[in-house]
């Protein structure tokens, strides 16, 4: 994809932003029960949202990647990860600020808290993984694979906790709320998915870069079997 | 010569390997038992909360133990090109894979026999025989569910420097609905279940074990190949 192009799609995200949470914060009416605190929604749900989608793209990303040998689909998913795991985390400590607010704790073992935790530790993991392996070809294999056990874990983690415990109250649908209260929510939507996209590229290409680099000097590291054992 | 076979194959092979040695048993029986007395320590001597935890810290034992015994089953292979050797024979990868993660499975299994007694004397909980079999298939379903994704991340992560570390960083997220399913589930057979609820649990726990055991199946040549 062109770098002007993405470029674009990040600056238009940066202004939905904006726009989306000034009406969030001063034009939508505070929620009956809530109050203010409410207002941590919009950018909160949209957080959860594409976070859920960039490990989404990143399970695709990764048949292709074990599917084909093509290094963009290592990229790609490398961005779609690191993207996720950072919105996931946002998405965290936006949850515990609104939970502290609300619940009048920083932390419950609720279904969705517990399980956006463990999403964004499966897809650190992915990372840390990444970090330690000196071969691109072997990276992108193994990653891949990691990513697509990951993925296929997270429905079973929510349906084990949801038996487990459940506090976080049902999500609501636009016919529940005031349309004033679902502008904001969509326009910051597009907002943080637009930026998502443009790190993600950022991401992809410095991963790239990174494969040209090693291709023309790679590193030192050897692995392990090529080192004797006294 | 079908895969299967093949596959019985390379589970005598480990199998005969651990007996001749009985390190790697004997090792991951040890810190199994050390974890139990560790989980006593920091909880302290007040029997009704051992009592509460002793699910928690059976399944945690296993948990930490299966690591260990997990990392050493693909340190073997790699010494002397031995994965190497055994896919020139050649052997299915398929093989090797379920080959090894049934003989992770039956060495998870030879530890009930010692852990869950002593757990059962150091949190002072007394069983009646139908509670002691549940407690051994939860402890069967439990230690399936940790061995195949720890197989397949075990193949990957034993020709890293950093396998310590690595492994656990990514399957111990991997295996929380293993751990609270088979905590649950032991927690109702140690208890008592008047509500029924154990059946639901033990579902959950199969149903991760036929969902891993494919899907790793599936995934295990890929890591394999790019050796």
């Amino acid at each position: 994809m062109k770098r002007s192009i993405v470029g674009g799609i990040g600056l238009v995200g940066v202004a939905l932003l904006l726009v989306g949470s000034y009406i969030g914060l001063f034009v939508a009416p505070p929620e009956r029960h809530m109050g203010e605190v409410q207002r941590i929604m919009y950018v909160h749900v949209p957080c959860a949202w594409v976070a859920l989608l960039a490990f989404t793209a990143a399970f695709v990303l990764a048949i292709g990647s074990l599917w084909s040998d093509r290094e963009g689909w290592d990229a790609w998913m490398t961005g779609a990860i690191e993207t996720g795991v950072v919105l996931n985390a946002l998405l965290l400590v936006q949850g515990m600020i609104w939970a502290r607010a609300t619940w009048g704790v920083w932390w419950d073992w609720d279904v969705r808290l517990t399980t956006s935790l463990i999403m964004a530790l499966l897809f650190a993991g992915i990372l840390a993984l990444r970090s330690f392996i000196p071969e691109a070809e072997r990276r992108q294999t193994w990653s891949a694979i990691a990513t697509i056990v990951a993925y296929v874990d997270v429905p079973l983690v929510y349906f084990c906790v949801r038996w487990w415990r459940s506090l976080h109250q049902v999500q609501s649908t636009p016919d529940t709320m005031d349309p004033a209260m679902v502008l904001p929510l969509r326009i910051n939507s597009f907002a943080i998915l637009g930026i998502a996209i443009w790190f993600a590229w950022q991401r992809a290409r410095l991963e790239f870069e990174r494969r040209r680099a090693e291709a023309v000097d790679p590193p030192a590291a050897l692995p392990v079997e090529e080192v004797e054992i006294a | 010569m079908s895969w299967v076979r093949q596959a019985v194959i390379v589970l005598k092979k480990d199998a005969l390997l651990e007996w001749r040695g009985r390190s790697r048993f004997v090792s991951v029986l040890l810190f199994g038992v050390v974890t139990l007395l560790l989980f006593s320590f920091a909880v302290g001597p007040d029997s009704s909360a051992l009592r509460a935890g002793a699910a928690g810290f059976l399944v945690l034992a296993l948990l930490l133990s299966s690591t260990l015994g997990l990392a050493e089953s693909f340190r073997l292979e790699q010494e002397d090109r031995g994965l190497e050797g055994l896919l020139l024979v050649p052997v299915e990868p398929l093989a090797i894979f379920y080959g090894k993660a049934l003989g992770s499975t039956l060495l998870l299994l030879v530890l009930a026999p010692v852990l869950v007694p002593i757990a059962l004397v150091l949190y002072a909980v007394e069983l009646d025989w139908l509670s002691l079999g549940q407690l051994l298939g939860i402890w069967l379903l439990a230690a399936a569910g940790l061995s195949a994704p720890g197989t397949l991340y075990a193949a990957m992560t034993s020709r890293l420097r950093s396998q310590d570390v690595v492994l656990p960083v990514l399957l111990f997220p991997l295996v929380v609905p293993v751990l609270l399913g088979s905590v649950k589930a032991m927690a109702l057979a140690l208890a008592g279940d008047p509500m029924e609820q154990m059946r639901s649990w033990l579902l959950l726990l199969a149903g991760f074990d036929v969902i891993y055991w494919s899907l790793c199946g599936v995934l295990f040549p890929f890591a394999i190949e790019e050796g």
